[in-house]
């Protein structure tokens, strides 16, 4: 019964897209953070769609978000892994699923964190990216060798 | 600058760019621009930077082999060197007992000195002002790696128990105003008076130039390396640049 219902409320949330991605198996309460990751903002052309606290039978409650007319490429979709490591993205065409991927954290992500140092390098005007090698203790800049180890999403740029 | 006295005695010449800030960034020009220039110019490039990880993006636009002669709040790798060599003149340098003192948290040559000897198993002992910490991520990567850091308050606990007193610059930027600096400034300084009871070998460090942090009447005591140490920097500098053009 319980997963009937998880489903039902599913479909009365979220239609189904004909072209696009959907990201599912967000962590509760991360739908936010992944759409601040993927750079949408208020501006974006695309259909967007979010559920958020979603019932869900692995993982007690979920968010969703389904993106019209738009397929992630491999690095956006492992950037979602940093807050939310159980994602699972599907592409969609023509209403199929026609690629199903698990996210993978990276080893390396560039130019999608600040580097919270002030006196960095990677802050001011020089032609680089910033930079940071992703290790358990956190992200450890490349440059100045700060490590951020918490509220990954408030340093996204 | 050590490094070009390093250099002349090697036989070479060295082309200062002067201080950064007066130079490029003035004229709006970026480090990576400057770098790639002087690549040119020079079979090597030392840079010393107020930025922390300048040398490393250094190193990615320049053709020539880089040395950090110290970057900001970050690093002083090549004082590391002529550190260790100056301790190693008088000790083996296993599991020795290291007190750093000082501005920790943006004294570059402390953070250097603590990395590279973690790599000897050494305890540390740190005493700073409050809010002059060793940097709260550097320390934890030091644990990381099984380094026994032991913090003290007070200057008089450490002297019998070490065998180098590494004594690091307190900037008087750093305090609000001179009562401030001075009060914390007369708490850290090393005097003959306080050295009583200190072990026979133990030896002292400042990588230079001192303002008020080691009385000079300290400068007769055996204990005393600094001048030795800072001497130290032109074989050390010399072997460096040598070992990056080969
Ligand atoms: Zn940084």
């Amino acid at each position: 019964m319980k997963n009937s219902d998880a489903a039902e409320n599913e479909g009365l949330l979220v239609r189904r897209i004909k072209n696009g991605t959907v990201i599912d198996h967000i962590d509760g309460g991360e739908a936010l953070n992944v759409v601040k990751i993927l750079g949408i903002t208020g501006t974006t052309h695309e259909a967007l769609s979010i559920a958020t606290n979603v019932p869900s039978r692995n993982m007690g409650c979920k968010d969703i978000v389904k993106l019209t007319n738009r397929e992630l490429s491999k690095e956006e979709v492992d950037r979602i892994a940093l807050i939310s490591p159980r994602a699972t993205i599907n592409i969609i065409r023509n209403y199929k699923v026609c690629e199903k991927k698990g996210v993978e954290i990276p080893k390396i992500i560039e130019g999608l964190v600040k580097c919270p140092n002030p006196g960095c390098i990677s802050n001011t005007n020089e032609p680089i990216r910033s930079k940071f090698e992703v290790l358990p203790k956190g992200l450890h800049c490349h440059y100045c060798d700060w490590v951020i180890t918490r509220d990954l999403t408030s340093h996204i740029i | 600058m050590s490094f070009e006295s390093a250099m002349a005695r090697l036989g070479g010449t060295s082309l200062s760019v002067g201080s950064i800030e007066a130079c490029s960034i003035a004229k709006g020009e970026t480090l990576a621009d400057t770098v790639r220039v002087v690549s040119g110019y020079a079979d090597a490039i030392v840079i010393r930077h107020p930025k922390e990880g300048a040398a490393r993006l250094a190193a990615e636009f320049a053709t020539v082999p880089v040395i950090n002669a110290g970057d900001g709040a970050g690093q002083h790798p090549s004082q590391t060197l002529l550190d260790l060599y100056t301790i190693r003149q008088s000790m083996a340098i296993d599991k020795i007992d290291v007190a750093l003192i000082g501005d920790l948290r943006y004294g570059r040559t402390a953070h250097s000195l603590a990395s590279a000897l973690s790599l000897y198993n050494a305890r540390l002992h740190t005493l700073s002002p409050k809010g002059l910490e060793l940097p709260v991520t550097l320390a934890a990567e030091l644990c990381d790696k099984g380094m026994d850091i032991v913090e003290h308050d007070n200057i008089n606990e450490i002297i019998r128990d070490v065998d180098v007193l590494y004594v690091t610059r307190i900037q008087r930027e750093r305090f609000p105003d001179s009562a401030s600096y001075f009060n914390v400034a007369s708490n850290y300084r090393i005097t003959p008076e306080l050295l009583c009871g200190a072990r026979s070998h133990l030896i002292i460090l400042h990588p230079l130039p001192r303002i008020d942090e080691i009385d000079p009447r300290v400068d007769e005591l055996p204990y005393a390396r600094y001048f030795e140490q800072s001497r130290n920097g032109v074989p050390v500098r010399m072997a460096m640049l040598m070992e990056v053009m080969q």
